[in-house]
Protein backbone atom coordinates (compact mmCIF):
# COMPACT_ATOMS: atom_id res chain seq x y z
CA UNK A 1 0.00 0.00 0.00
CA UNK A 2 1.03 3.45 -0.94
CA UNK A 3 2.32 5.89 1.69
CA UNK A 4 0.48 9.27 1.57
CA UNK A 5 3.28 12.40 0.96
CA UNK A 6 3.11 13.12 4.31
CA UNK A 7 3.90 9.84 5.62
CA UNK A 8 6.56 9.33 3.49
CA UNK A 9 7.76 12.56 4.86
CA UNK A 10 7.76 11.15 8.51
CA UNK A 11 9.22 7.90 7.66
CA UNK A 12 12.02 9.93 6.44
CA UNK A 13 12.52 11.87 9.28
CA UNK A 14 12.05 9.27 11.57
CA UNK A 15 14.34 6.94 9.81
CA UNK A 16 17.29 9.57 9.97
CA UNK A 17 16.16 10.44 13.59
CA UNK A 18 19.73 9.62 15.36
CA UNK A 19 19.05 9.27 18.99
CA UNK A 20 16.38 9.71 21.77
CA UNK A 21 16.52 13.12 21.95
CA UNK A 22 15.94 13.94 18.11
CA UNK A 23 13.30 11.35 18.30
CA UNK A 24 11.20 13.27 20.47
CA UNK A 25 11.89 16.04 18.94
CA UNK A 26 10.48 15.75 16.41
CA UNK A 27 7.32 13.81 18.55
CA UNK A 28 6.70 17.26 19.51
CA UNK A 29 6.58 18.73 16.36
CA UNK A 30 4.51 16.29 14.95
CA UNK A 31 2.15 16.22 18.00
CA UNK A 32 1.87 20.61 17.28
CA UNK A 33 0.15 19.23 14.06
CA UNK A 34 -2.28 17.57 15.23
CA UNK A 35 -5.70 19.33 14.36
CA UNK A 36 -7.28 20.38 17.84
CA UNK A 37 -9.99 18.84 18.88
CA UNK A 38 -13.34 21.30 19.85
CA UNK A 39 -14.90 20.65 23.28
CA UNK A 40 -18.08 18.93 21.52
CA UNK A 41 -15.84 16.71 20.05
CA UNK A 42 -14.31 15.49 23.67
CA UNK A 43 -17.02 13.27 25.17
CA UNK A 44 -17.12 10.42 26.67
CA UNK A 45 -17.59 8.24 23.55
CA UNK A 46 -14.82 9.78 22.26
CA UNK A 47 -12.38 8.58 25.26
CA UNK A 48 -9.93 6.10 24.70
CA UNK A 49 -9.88 4.20 28.38
CA UNK A 50 -6.84 2.65 29.64
CA UNK A 51 -4.62 5.30 28.74
CA UNK A 52 -2.94 7.09 31.73
CA UNK A 53 -3.30 10.04 30.06
CA UNK A 54 -6.53 11.88 28.51
CA UNK A 55 -6.87 10.50 25.11
CA UNK A 56 -9.84 10.98 22.23
CA UNK A 57 -10.25 9.48 19.15
CA UNK A 58 -13.12 10.33 16.68
CA UNK A 59 -14.11 8.70 13.02
CA UNK A 60 -16.10 9.43 10.93
CA UNK A 61 -16.55 7.75 7.71
CA UNK A 62 -17.16 9.90 4.67
CA UNK A 63 -17.79 8.03 1.45
CA UNK A 64 -16.22 5.04 2.27
CA UNK A 65 -13.21 6.47 3.33
CA UNK A 66 -12.00 6.81 7.18
CA UNK A 67 -11.28 10.46 8.66
CA UNK A 68 -10.03 10.64 12.16
CA UNK A 69 -9.64 12.95 14.72
CA UNK A 70 -7.35 12.85 17.68
CA UNK A 71 -5.93 14.37 20.96
CA UNK A 72 -4.44 14.00 24.38
CA UNK A 73 -3.92 16.55 27.29
CA UNK A 74 0.10 14.97 27.11
CA UNK A 75 2.72 15.79 24.33
CA UNK A 76 4.14 12.86 23.35
CA UNK A 77 1.36 11.27 23.16
CA UNK A 78 -0.05 13.75 20.49
CA UNK A 79 2.81 13.07 18.49
CA UNK A 80 2.33 9.45 18.26
CA UNK A 81 -1.36 9.89 17.31
CA UNK A 82 -0.64 12.28 14.58
CA UNK A 83 2.07 9.63 13.06
CA UNK A 84 -1.18 7.48 13.26
CA UNK A 85 -3.42 9.83 11.62
CA UNK A 86 -0.81 10.44 8.84
CA UNK A 87 -0.82 6.62 8.38
CA UNK A 88 -4.73 5.83 7.92
CA UNK A 89 -6.35 8.81 6.97
CA UNK A 90 -8.48 8.38 4.00
CA UNK A 91 -8.56 4.70 3.88
CA UNK A 92 -11.69 2.41 3.31
CA UNK A 93 -12.54 -0.45 5.90
CA UNK A 94 -10.94 -3.03 4.25
CA UNK A 95 -7.84 -1.08 3.51
CA UNK A 96 -7.17 -0.21 6.86
CA UNK A 97 -8.22 -4.02 8.38
CA UNK A 98 -5.68 -5.10 6.36
CA UNK A 99 -2.79 -2.57 7.87
CA UNK A 100 -0.75 -3.59 9.93
CA UNK A 101 -0.08 -0.76 12.32
CA UNK A 102 2.44 -2.34 14.40
CA UNK A 103 4.91 -2.81 11.89
CA UNK A 104 4.24 1.11 10.72
CA UNK A 105 5.75 2.20 13.93
CA UNK A 106 8.40 -0.19 13.70
CA UNK A 107 9.07 1.96 10.63
CA UNK A 108 9.53 5.01 12.17
CA UNK A 109 11.58 3.06 15.36
CA UNK A 110 8.79 3.68 17.94
CA UNK A 111 8.05 -0.33 18.08
CA UNK A 112 8.62 -0.32 21.71
CA UNK A 113 5.42 2.22 22.01
CA UNK A 114 2.73 0.09 21.27
CA UNK A 115 3.75 -2.38 23.83
CA UNK A 116 0.28 -3.43 25.58
CA UNK A 117 2.28 -3.02 28.84
CA UNK A 118 2.86 1.01 28.40
CA UNK A 119 0.66 3.46 29.42
CA UNK A 120 0.92 6.00 27.10
CA UNK A 121 -2.04 4.16 25.25
CA UNK A 122 -1.07 4.05 22.08
CA UNK A 123 -1.54 0.45 22.53
CA UNK A 124 -5.41 1.38 23.95
CA UNK A 125 -6.06 3.65 20.45
CA UNK A 126 -4.98 1.12 18.23
CA UNK A 127 -7.73 -1.25 19.97
CA UNK A 128 -10.35 1.60 19.97
CA UNK A 129 -10.06 2.36 16.27
CA UNK A 130 -9.76 -1.09 15.48
CA UNK A 131 -13.12 -1.45 17.19
CA UNK A 132 -14.90 1.72 15.40
CA UNK A 133 -13.77 0.38 12.24
CA UNK A 134 -14.82 -3.34 12.09
CA UNK A 135 -18.64 -2.21 13.25
CA UNK A 136 -18.98 -0.45 10.54
CA UNK B 1 30.25 11.91 47.20
CA UNK B 2 29.39 8.40 45.57
CA UNK B 3 27.53 6.55 48.08
CA UNK B 4 28.20 2.77 46.81
CA UNK B 5 25.47 -0.07 47.73
CA UNK B 6 27.88 -2.68 49.92
CA UNK B 7 25.03 -5.13 48.86
CA UNK B 8 24.61 -4.49 44.96
CA UNK B 9 27.00 -7.27 43.62
CA UNK B 10 24.96 -9.83 45.48
CA UNK B 11 21.96 -8.93 43.25
CA UNK B 12 22.67 -10.37 39.58
CA UNK B 13 20.11 -8.35 38.08
CA UNK B 14 21.11 -5.44 38.74
CA UNK B 15 24.88 -5.97 36.43
CA UNK B 16 22.37 -7.61 34.08
CA UNK B 17 19.91 -4.70 33.59
CA UNK B 18 22.86 -2.38 33.48
CA UNK B 19 24.35 -3.86 30.58
CA UNK B 20 21.33 -3.33 29.09
CA UNK B 21 21.35 0.59 29.98
CA UNK B 22 18.99 0.55 32.40
CA UNK B 23 18.87 2.07 35.62
CA UNK B 24 16.09 0.51 37.97
CA UNK B 25 14.28 2.70 40.02
CA UNK B 26 10.93 0.83 40.92
CA UNK B 27 11.46 -1.19 43.89
CA UNK B 28 8.69 -0.31 45.24
CA UNK B 29 6.45 -1.88 42.59
CA UNK B 30 8.79 -5.06 43.01
CA UNK B 31 12.44 -5.90 43.62
CA UNK B 32 15.26 -7.51 42.16
CA UNK B 33 16.20 -11.08 43.75
CA UNK B 34 19.74 -12.67 45.72
CA UNK B 35 21.64 -14.74 44.16
CA UNK B 36 20.72 -16.98 47.47
CA UNK B 37 17.08 -17.21 46.48
CA UNK B 38 18.09 -17.64 42.68
CA UNK B 39 20.38 -20.50 44.83
CA UNK B 40 17.62 -22.02 47.04
CA UNK B 41 14.75 -22.26 43.31
CA UNK B 42 17.45 -23.98 41.47
CA UNK B 43 18.06 -26.40 44.29
CA UNK B 44 14.78 -27.58 45.18
CA UNK B 45 13.93 -27.90 41.33
CA UNK B 46 17.76 -29.79 40.34
CA UNK B 47 17.46 -32.06 43.39
CA UNK B 48 14.01 -33.05 43.46
CA UNK B 49 10.08 -31.16 43.47
CA UNK B 50 7.27 -32.83 45.43
CA UNK B 51 3.74 -31.61 46.81
CA UNK B 52 4.66 -30.93 51.05
CA UNK B 53 2.37 -32.44 53.63
CA UNK B 54 1.10 -35.03 51.65
CA UNK B 55 3.56 -37.79 50.82
CA UNK B 56 5.51 -40.11 53.41
CA UNK B 57 8.59 -40.20 50.69
CA UNK B 58 11.89 -39.20 51.11
CA UNK B 59 11.43 -35.98 48.29
CA UNK B 60 8.10 -34.84 50.14
CA UNK B 61 9.48 -34.79 53.58
CA UNK B 62 12.62 -32.74 52.55
CA UNK B 63 10.37 -30.26 50.38
CA UNK B 64 8.22 -30.43 53.51
CA UNK B 65 10.82 -29.37 56.05
CA UNK B 66 12.14 -26.57 53.46
CA UNK B 67 8.62 -25.27 53.26
CA UNK B 68 7.87 -25.19 57.22
CA UNK B 69 11.28 -23.85 57.67
CA UNK B 70 10.34 -20.63 55.73
CA UNK B 71 7.07 -20.46 58.07
CA UNK B 72 9.17 -20.67 61.11
CA UNK B 73 11.77 -18.07 59.55
CA UNK B 74 9.03 -15.78 58.69
CA UNK B 75 7.51 -16.03 62.06
CA UNK B 76 11.31 -14.94 63.35
CA UNK B 77 11.18 -12.14 61.26
CA UNK B 78 8.23 -10.62 62.07
CA UNK B 79 8.72 -11.73 65.52
CA UNK B 80 5.76 -13.68 65.91
CA UNK B 81 5.34 -15.80 69.49
CA UNK B 82 4.30 -19.17 67.08
CA UNK B 83 4.94 -19.59 63.70
CA UNK B 84 0.91 -21.29 63.22
CA UNK B 85 0.49 -17.94 63.43
CA UNK B 86 2.09 -17.66 59.60
CA UNK B 87 -0.14 -18.21 56.68
CA UNK B 88 1.26 -18.63 53.39
CA UNK B 89 -0.88 -16.65 50.56
CA UNK B 90 -0.87 -16.04 47.03
CA UNK B 91 0.24 -12.49 47.67
CA UNK B 92 -0.32 -9.58 49.58
CA UNK B 93 -3.92 -9.08 47.91
CA UNK B 94 -5.19 -12.59 48.58
CA UNK B 95 -4.19 -11.81 52.20
CA UNK B 96 -6.53 -9.11 52.30
CA UNK B 97 -9.20 -10.99 50.17
CA UNK B 98 -9.28 -13.48 52.67
CA UNK B 99 -9.38 -11.91 55.45
CA UNK B 100 -12.53 -9.81 53.53
CA UNK B 101 -14.56 -12.81 52.92
CA UNK B 102 -13.32 -15.02 55.91
CA UNK B 103 -14.10 -11.91 58.72
CA UNK B 104 -17.74 -11.18 56.92
CA UNK B 105 -19.65 -12.90 59.29
CA UNK B 106 -18.61 -10.74 62.28
CA UNK B 107 -20.31 -7.83 60.23
CA UNK B 108 -24.03 -6.78 60.37
CA UNK B 109 -25.57 -3.78 58.39
CA UNK B 110 -24.74 -0.57 59.66
CA UNK B 111 -21.34 -1.41 60.79
CA UNK B 112 -18.33 0.49 60.13
CA UNK B 113 -15.08 -0.38 58.74
CA UNK B 114 -12.02 2.32 58.77
CA UNK B 115 -9.65 2.71 56.10
CA UNK B 116 -7.18 5.24 55.70
CA UNK B 117 -7.30 7.76 52.52
CA UNK B 118 -4.38 6.43 51.23
CA UNK B 119 -4.83 3.07 50.66
CA UNK B 120 -3.72 0.58 47.99
CA UNK B 121 -6.19 -0.79 45.24
CA UNK B 122 -5.70 -4.06 47.84
CA UNK B 123 -6.03 -2.57 50.70
CA UNK B 124 -9.08 -0.61 49.84
CA UNK B 125 -11.31 -3.05 47.29
CA UNK B 126 -11.65 -5.81 49.46
CA UNK B 127 -13.08 -3.81 52.32
CA UNK B 128 -15.41 -1.49 50.02
CA UNK B 129 -16.76 -4.59 48.65
CA UNK B 130 -17.28 -6.29 51.61
CA UNK B 131 -18.87 -3.15 52.70
CA UNK B 132 -21.41 -3.29 50.04
CA UNK B 133 -22.00 -6.74 50.19
CA UNK B 134 -23.43 -6.88 53.75
CA UNK B 135 -24.91 -2.80 53.70
CA UNK B 136 -21.57 -1.88 55.77
CA UNK B 137 -20.21 2.09 55.64
CA UNK B 138 -16.83 2.73 54.71
CA UNK B 139 -15.19 5.25 56.88
CA UNK B 140 -12.59 7.30 55.28
CA UNK B 141 -9.53 8.58 57.64
CA UNK B 142 -8.52 11.81 56.23
CA UNK B 143 -4.56 11.95 55.28
CA UNK B 144 -3.00 15.48 56.21
CA UNK B 145 -0.52 17.62 53.71
CA UNK B 146 2.24 15.56 54.68
CA UNK B 147 0.83 12.08 53.93
CA UNK B 148 -0.43 11.43 57.77
CA UNK B 149 -3.47 9.90 59.08
CA UNK B 150 -4.59 12.78 61.29
CA UNK B 151 -4.88 11.29 64.15
CA UNK B 152 -7.07 13.65 65.45
CA UNK B 153 -10.10 13.41 63.13
CA UNK B 154 -9.48 9.54 62.46
CA UNK B 155 -9.60 9.05 66.10
CA UNK B 156 -12.76 10.57 66.07
CA UNK B 157 -14.07 8.60 63.34
CA UNK B 158 -13.04 5.41 64.45
CA UNK B 159 -15.60 4.63 67.05
CA UNK B 160 -17.86 2.00 68.76
CA UNK B 161 -19.44 1.32 65.16
CA UNK B 162 -16.00 0.51 63.93
CA UNK B 163 -15.70 -3.31 63.36
CA UNK B 164 -12.32 -3.69 61.66
CA UNK B 165 -9.69 -0.52 60.47
CA UNK B 166 -8.11 -1.45 57.47
CA UNK B 167 -4.18 0.58 57.16
CA UNK B 168 -1.05 0.59 55.46
CA UNK B 169 2.06 0.66 57.42
CA UNK B 170 3.86 2.86 54.86
CA UNK B 171 2.18 4.68 52.05
CA UNK B 172 3.16 3.67 48.61
CA UNK B 173 3.15 7.08 46.68
CA UNK B 174 4.07 9.14 49.58
CA UNK B 175 6.56 6.84 51.47
CA UNK B 176 5.28 8.42 54.54
CA UNK B 177 4.93 6.18 58.18
CA UNK B 178 0.92 5.87 59.62
CA UNK B 179 0.97 6.40 63.11
CA UNK B 180 0.06 2.75 63.66
CA UNK B 181 0.42 3.09 67.38
CA UNK B 182 -2.49 5.55 68.55
CA UNK B 183 -4.48 4.10 66.21
CA UNK B 184 -4.54 0.76 66.35
CA UNK B 185 -4.81 1.56 70.40
CA UNK B 186 -7.60 3.05 69.62
CA UNK B 187 -9.29 0.51 67.43
CA UNK B 188 -8.78 -2.04 70.37
CA UNK B 189 -10.04 -0.14 72.60
CA UNK B 190 -13.40 0.55 70.57
CA UNK B 191 -13.66 -3.06 70.13
CA UNK B 192 -12.64 -3.30 66.07
CA UNK B 193 -10.15 -5.54 64.55
CA UNK B 194 -7.11 -4.48 62.90
CA UNK B 195 -5.26 -5.27 59.60
CA UNK B 196 -2.29 -4.12 58.72
CA UNK B 197 -0.97 -3.56 55.60
CA UNK B 198 2.70 -3.99 55.58
CA UNK B 199 3.69 -4.64 52.25
CA UNK B 200 6.06 -1.29 51.49
CA UNK B 201 6.66 -1.01 55.44
CA UNK B 202 7.85 -4.28 55.87
CA UNK B 203 10.80 -3.83 53.64
CA UNK B 204 12.51 -1.06 55.41
CA UNK B 205 13.80 -1.79 58.87
CA UNK B 206 12.33 -4.84 61.23
CA UNK B 207 9.09 -5.04 62.34
CA UNK B 208 7.90 -6.45 65.70
CA UNK B 209 4.38 -7.76 65.57
CA UNK B 210 4.08 -8.20 69.13
CA UNK B 211 5.06 -4.77 69.73
CA UNK B 212 2.90 -3.42 67.12
CA UNK B 213 -0.21 -4.82 68.42
CA UNK B 214 -2.46 -5.71 65.79
CA UNK B 215 -4.60 -8.48 64.61
CA UNK B 216 -3.57 -9.24 61.17
CA UNK B 217 -0.41 -8.06 59.23
CA UNK B 218 -0.15 -8.70 55.61
CA UNK B 219 3.09 -8.48 53.12
CA UNK B 220 4.12 -9.94 49.97
CA UNK B 221 7.07 -11.92 49.47
CA UNK B 222 8.07 -9.91 46.15
CA UNK B 223 8.65 -6.62 47.23
CA UNK B 224 11.00 -8.19 50.41
CA UNK B 225 13.38 -9.69 47.57
CA UNK B 226 12.06 -12.65 47.49
CA UNK B 227 10.28 -14.40 44.90
CA UNK B 228 6.39 -13.46 43.65
CA UNK B 229 3.43 -15.63 44.30
CA UNK B 230 4.01 -15.89 48.19
CA UNK B 231 1.88 -13.79 50.23
CA UNK B 232 1.89 -14.36 54.23
CA UNK B 233 -0.62 -13.45 56.66
CA UNK B 234 0.40 -13.24 60.27
CA UNK B 235 -2.90 -13.20 62.41
CA UNK B 236 -2.71 -12.85 66.56
CA UNK B 237 -4.17 -16.42 67.80
CA UNK B 238 -7.18 -15.04 68.68
CA UNK B 239 -7.95 -13.24 65.67
CA UNK B 240 -6.83 -16.34 63.62
CA UNK B 241 -9.44 -18.30 65.42
CA UNK B 242 -12.41 -15.80 64.42
CA UNK B 243 -11.65 -16.59 60.47
CA UNK B 244 -13.81 -18.65 58.86
CA UNK B 245 -12.33 -20.80 55.77
CA UNK B 246 -12.35 -19.59 52.72
CA UNK B 247 -11.19 -21.32 50.13
CA UNK B 248 -11.52 -25.17 49.94
CA UNK B 249 -9.89 -27.94 48.27
CA UNK B 250 -7.10 -30.44 49.24
CA UNK B 251 -4.78 -30.35 52.34
CA UNK B 252 -7.04 -27.55 54.29
CA UNK B 253 -9.74 -30.35 55.45
CA UNK B 254 -9.38 -32.28 58.25
CA UNK B 255 -12.65 -35.22 57.22
CA UNK B 256 -14.90 -35.13 54.67
CA UNK B 257 -17.50 -37.45 53.40
CA UNK B 258 -19.62 -36.28 50.06
CA UNK B 259 -22.06 -34.53 51.92
CA UNK B 260 -20.06 -32.72 55.16
CA UNK B 261 -16.73 -31.69 55.99
CA UNK B 262 -14.77 -30.44 58.64
CA UNK B 263 -11.64 -28.18 58.00
CA UNK B 264 -8.32 -27.56 59.76
CA UNK B 265 -7.38 -24.34 62.10
CA UNK B 266 -4.74 -21.74 60.79
CA UNK B 267 -2.57 -21.80 59.00
CA UNK B 268 -2.74 -24.68 56.87
CA UNK B 269 -6.89 -24.42 56.97
CA UNK B 270 -6.20 -21.81 55.23
CA UNK B 271 -3.75 -22.66 52.21
CA UNK B 272 -6.24 -24.85 49.92
CA UNK B 273 -4.55 -26.69 47.64
CA UNK B 274 -0.84 -26.95 46.77
CA UNK B 275 0.92 -23.86 47.90
CA UNK B 276 3.66 -21.96 46.16
CA UNK B 277 6.52 -24.34 47.23
CA UNK B 278 9.40 -22.78 45.40
CA UNK B 279 8.66 -19.66 45.68
CA UNK B 280 7.96 -20.27 49.73
CA UNK B 281 11.79 -21.84 49.73
CA UNK B 282 12.68 -19.02 48.34
CA UNK B 283 11.95 -16.64 50.72
CA UNK B 284 13.08 -18.50 53.36
CA UNK B 285 16.10 -18.46 51.67
CA UNK B 286 16.09 -14.31 50.96
CA UNK B 287 15.10 -13.61 54.99
CA UNK B 288 18.12 -16.14 55.68
CA UNK B 289 20.08 -13.80 53.10
CA UNK B 290 18.41 -10.33 54.80
CA UNK B 291 18.90 -11.76 58.43
CA UNK B 292 23.17 -12.07 57.60
CA UNK B 293 23.04 -8.63 56.93
CA UNK B 294 24.52 -5.95 58.72
CA UNK B 295 20.73 -3.90 59.32
CA UNK B 296 21.71 -0.88 61.00
CA UNK B 297 24.05 -0.11 57.96
CA UNK B 298 21.09 -0.51 55.35
CA UNK B 299 18.57 1.45 57.30
CA UNK B 300 21.71 3.90 57.21
CA UNK B 301 21.99 3.69 53.41
CA UNK B 302 18.48 3.68 52.57
CA UNK B 303 18.45 6.71 55.01
CA UNK B 304 21.28 8.66 53.13
CA UNK B 305 19.85 7.84 49.41
CA UNK B 306 16.78 8.76 50.43
CA UNK B 307 17.94 11.85 51.30
CA UNK B 308 19.94 12.40 48.17
CA UNK B 309 16.32 12.09 46.20
CA UNK B 310 14.51 13.87 48.22
CA UNK B 311 16.67 17.21 48.27
CA UNK B 312 17.92 16.25 44.34
CA UNK B 313 13.98 16.91 43.54
CA UNK B 314 13.37 19.59 45.86
CA UNK B 315 16.24 21.90 43.97
CA UNK B 316 14.15 21.43 40.81
CA UNK B 317 12.29 24.46 39.59
CA UNK B 318 8.57 23.42 39.64
CA UNK B 319 9.10 19.69 41.29
CA UNK B 320 6.07 19.40 43.75
CA UNK B 321 6.55 16.65 46.05
CA UNK B 322 3.38 14.46 47.24
CA UNK B 323 3.94 15.09 50.79
CA UNK B 324 6.56 14.44 52.81
CA UNK B 325 8.15 11.18 52.17
CA UNK B 326 10.28 9.79 54.91
CA UNK B 327 12.01 6.83 53.48
CA UNK B 328 12.51 4.25 50.45
CA UNK B 329 10.44 6.28 47.69
CA UNK B 330 9.32 9.52 46.45
CA UNK B 331 6.80 10.86 44.17
CA UNK B 332 6.30 14.17 42.14
CA UNK B 333 5.17 15.99 39.50
CA UNK B 334 6.11 19.13 37.26
CA UNK B 335 4.79 22.38 37.26
CA UNK B 336 3.12 22.53 33.31
CA UNK B 337 4.51 19.30 32.50
CA UNK B 338 2.29 16.52 32.05
CA UNK B 339 3.39 13.24 33.92
CA UNK B 340 3.32 11.18 30.78
CA UNK B 341 5.43 13.00 28.96
CA UNK B 342 8.16 12.57 31.72
CA UNK B 343 7.63 9.46 32.22
CA UNK B 344 8.27 8.94 28.47
CA UNK B 345 11.66 10.32 27.90
CA UNK B 346 12.74 9.01 31.18
CA UNK B 347 11.99 5.47 29.43
CA UNK B 348 13.89 6.63 26.52
CA UNK B 349 16.95 7.23 28.32
CA UNK B 350 16.59 3.68 30.38
CA UNK B 351 15.65 4.86 33.69
CA UNK B 352 12.88 3.14 34.89
CA UNK B 353 10.39 4.60 36.97
CA UNK B 354 6.81 4.42 37.71
CA UNK B 355 4.56 6.65 36.21
CA UNK B 356 0.43 6.77 36.73
CA UNK B 357 -1.74 6.27 39.72
CA UNK B 358 0.34 3.01 41.74
CA UNK B 359 -2.84 1.25 42.40
CA UNK B 360 -4.24 4.74 44.43
CA UNK B 361 -6.76 6.06 42.23
CA UNK B 362 -8.69 8.03 45.06
CA UNK B 363 -5.71 9.28 46.50
CA UNK B 364 -4.14 10.58 43.74
CA UNK B 365 -7.87 12.19 42.89
CA UNK B 366 -7.90 13.61 46.63
CA UNK B 367 -4.82 15.26 45.60
CA UNK B 368 -5.90 17.01 42.27
CA UNK B 369 -3.39 14.67 40.53
CA UNK B 370 -4.14 12.26 37.65
CA UNK B 371 -0.96 10.85 38.45
CA UNK B 372 2.74 11.10 39.54
CA UNK B 373 6.13 9.69 38.70
CA UNK B 374 7.05 7.55 41.85
CA UNK B 375 10.94 6.90 42.55
CA UNK B 376 11.66 3.83 45.02
CA UNK B 377 14.78 2.32 45.91
CA UNK B 378 15.97 -0.54 47.26
CA UNK B 379 19.36 -2.16 49.26
CA UNK B 380 21.13 -2.82 46.14
CA UNK B 381 20.58 1.00 44.91
CA UNK B 382 23.09 3.63 44.65
CA UNK B 383 23.81 7.27 44.39
CA UNK B 384 25.28 6.46 40.90
CA UNK B 385 21.53 5.34 39.93
CA UNK B 386 20.16 8.34 41.49
CA UNK B 387 22.79 10.53 39.55
CA UNK B 388 21.96 8.89 36.01
CA UNK B 389 18.18 9.69 36.90
CA UNK B 390 18.48 13.40 37.72
CA UNK B 391 20.64 13.45 34.31
CA UNK B 392 17.73 11.94 32.66
CA UNK B 393 15.26 14.12 34.42
CA UNK B 394 16.94 17.42 33.43
CA UNK B 395 17.60 16.59 29.75
CA UNK B 396 14.20 15.45 29.76
CA UNK B 397 12.83 18.85 30.67
CA UNK B 398 14.85 20.83 28.84
CA UNK B 399 13.65 19.07 25.55
CA UNK B 400 10.02 19.89 26.92
CA UNK B 401 10.37 23.62 27.98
Amino acid sequence: MSLSAEASQALESFQQARGWEQRARLLMQWGDRLEPLTDAEKTEDNRVHGCESLVWLVAVQDDGQWRFKAGSDARMLRGLLALLLVRVQGLASDQLMGLDLSAWFTQLGLERQLSPSRSNGLHAVLLKMAELVSNR
Amino acid sequence: MFQPSPWRADFPAIAALQRQHQTYLDSAATTQKPQALLDALSHYYGHGAANVHRAQHLPGALATQAFEGTRDKVAAWLNAADSRQIVFTHGATSALNLLAYGLEHRFEAGDEIAVSALEHHANLLPWQQLAHRRQLRLVILPVNDLGHVDLEQALQLIGPRTRLLAISQLSNVLGTWQPLAPLLAHARAQGALSVVDGAQGVVHGRHDVQQLDCDFYVFSSHKLYGPDGVGVLYGRQQALALLRHWQYGGEMVQLTDYQEASFRPAPLGFEAGTPPIAGVIGLGATLDYLASLDANAVVAHEATLHQHLVRGLADREGVRLLGAPQVALASFVIDGVHNADIAHLLTEQGIAVRAGHHCAMPLLRHLGLDGAIRVSLGLYSDSDDLQRFFEALDQGLELLR
